[in-house]
Order: C-alpha cells, then sequence, then structure tokens
C-alpha cells in the first residue's frame, strides 16, 4: 500500500505502524509516532493497523528554543 | 520553584542554531542553566548523537510544540515529547502567525485545557494580556511565559509597562521571560523587574563566541535577581546631591 511517512510518499509492505518502523529501519525506541495526526503511543504501535493513504509521522528529539 | 521543581538557575536555555553541539554543550554548562529545550522534528540522520548531548548536559528537559499552528497539532506534539523525553513538562507554543510568530490566544488557551487535563505540566509561550494569562491558569498551568518581544528578534522587553502590570497582578505565580531577549542587560532588566526568570536561545547561539555570551547571561540573570531581591532606588525625575550639604566649607 502507499503511505505518506515524513512528507514522502512510499510504497511499503508493512499492515501496522509496528511493523512500518522495521520496514524502514527507524531506531523505535528512540521516535514517537503520530498515525493522521494522532499520537500513537510506542505499546499500541504492534496493534495499529496501516489503511492505504494514511499519513504517518516519525519525529526525534531535535535542537529547539 | 516550577511545578514542585527548585532550581538554582534562572536562566532556561534553548538548544537551536549553535554552530556545533560540542559549542552548544560548552554554552549549557557556561550558562549555568539547568533547564533546557528542545524540539521534536522528523527523525533524519545525527538524531543519536543529540540525545546523547543532551543527556550528557544533565539538564532537565523542556520539550516545545514549536511551529504548531493549532491546538490539536500541539497537542499531538505535546503527546509525543512525553513520550520521547519521558517528561510532563511541556513549553506549549501555538503560532498565530507564521510572519510574527505571535501566539495564537485562543488555540493556546484549548491546548493548555486538554493538556492539563492529561496531566501535562504546561508552560505556555504568552502575550502579556492580563486576561489571557487567567485563563491560563484557570486550564492549569502553574507558570506563564509571556514574550519580551517576538522570537529571535533580540528587541529585548518591548511592552515594559504592561510586564510590569503582569509582574503585579499575578504576585505568586512564577513568570518567565520567553523570547526577544538579544542582550544580557535586558535579561538583568527583566530580573530586576522580579520576573522569576528568563528563557532564551539566539542571543546566545547567534553571538560571535556563544560559550562567553551564555556566561555573560548567566551574570547578568544572577545580577537582576540580586538586585530585585535588594529593592531599587525610585527613580526621581530631578538630581538629588549624594554627597551631603551640611558641613560644606565657604570658600567662594
Amino acid at each position: 500500500m502507499r503511505l505518506e511517512v515524513n512528507g514522502s510518499w512510499l510504497e511499503v509492505q508493512a499492515s501496522t505502524l509496528a511493523m512500518l518502523l522495521d520496514e524502514l529501519g527507524f531506531e523505535t525506541a528512540c521516535v514517537a509516532t503520530a498515525l493522521n495526526g494522532v499520537f500513537v503511543a510506542r505499546p499500541a504501535r504492534a496493534d495499529t493497523p496501516l489503511a492505504d493513504g494514511a499519513k504517518v509521522e516519525v519525529l526525534a528529539p531535535m535542537q529547539g528554543g | 520553584m516550577l511545578y514542585g521543581t527548585g532550581l538554582t538557575s534562572r536562566l532556561l536555555l534553548g538548544t537551536a542554531q549553535y554552530s556545533s553541539p560540542a559549542i552548544l554543550a560548552q554554552a549549557v554548562a557556561a550558562s549555568g542553566a539547568e533547564v533546557i529545550t528542545v524540539s521534536l522534528r522528523r527523525e533524519g540522520s545525527g538524531g543519536a548523537g543529540f540525545r546523547e548531548l543532551i543527556a550528557a548536559t544533565g539538564c532537565r528537559i523542556l520539550p516545545n510544540t514549536a511551529g504548531c499552528h493549532s491546538a490539536q497539532e500541539a497537542i499531538t506534539t505535546a503527546q509525543m515529547a512525553r513520550e520521547l523525553f519521558r517528561t510532563e513538562w511541556i513549553k506549549l507554543e501555538v503560532i498565530g502567525h507564521a510572519d510574527t510568530l505571535q501566539p495564537d490566544p485562543f488555540a493556546l488557551v484549548e491546548a493548555a485545557k486538554e493538556l492539563c487535563a492529561d496531566g501535562f505540566k504546561v508552560f505556555p509561550y504568552t502575550t502579556e494580556d492580563l486576561i489571557l494569562g487567567e485563563k491560563l491558569i484557570e486550564a492549569g498551568c502553574e507558570v506563564l511565559m509571556p514574550w519580551g518581544a517576538p522570537i529571535g528578534s533580540g528587541q529585548g522587553l518591548r511592552h515594559r509597562d504592561a510586564l510590569r502590570a503582569m509582574r503585579a497582578h499575578f504576585k505568586g505565580v512564577p513568570l518567565i521571560i520567553d523570547a526577544g531577549i538579544g542582550a544580557p542587560s535586558q535579561a538583568a532588566e527583566a530580573m530586576e523587574m522580579g520576573f522569576d526568570a528568563v528563557l532564551l536561545n539566539t542571543a546566545v547561539a547567534k553571538a560571535r563566541d556563544p560559550v562567553a555570551m551564555a556566561c555573560a547571561f548567566g551574570q547578568a540573570v544572577e545580577a537582576g535577581r540580586m538586585a530585585h531581591n535588594a529593592g531599587l532606588m525610585p527613580r526621581r525625575d530631578m538630581a538629588f546631591p549624594s554627597t551631603p550639604i551640611f558641613g560644606m566649607a565657604e570658600l567662594a
């Protein structure tokens, strides 16, 4: 299916958020996730299914003021 | 005392725009700050290095919601930050306009209500508006962070009288001047006026020597606080001789 991950459209095999992070090689313990603008906590990722066209954000700590 | 946490330093420092991670680490150490602000961005390269760097500072982390333009965006960002940084502290920024970076007061109160109800300890980036401040406190905020001037402008305290009124109105509420501070003298002035702390970033990060500037800000904040506690003399319109007239010789 096609998903928008951090602003880029990707063709992926994953069917859950946890699988998507593995597939894309994210360090799962060091990122926070949102699906369609809604926060998904780390323990809930494995039970969070992805639908075609979903918008996923994977965020990490960054410099800020 | 911020949400039950006592701090020795009254300077909070941002971590953005430094020329290198090493300079950032040295500036934090030189400033004496015990709280640093960080943000969340799309995971790219260098994430791991930054995580180690902020852990090495030993500072308490205050994540921000910088760049969020709606209450929902800010709430989601805060939830993500809480998980990632393992802290309930959140610097709540809801920006009303991309050019002015002025807070959107309506969305700010909406987001603050929801976040406070969800257990967050919210540090709202706000204006000096008194009613807005009251609404934020009603929402559950125990700290207010009025702007000195627009973010990154270095203009100092643009609305001194309004800030003075705010300080007087919110007795006992920790007030932190956040944004717009460009020089240590401006930070000292905020502290002399009785503000509890100062949060800044660009003035240090963009100095020719950020480490020395961080040190200067640390000292200015301390001096300003000490002056406030010592009690400033009242301002006078006319001169008043400091040397006694009594006993003056007649030499003319």
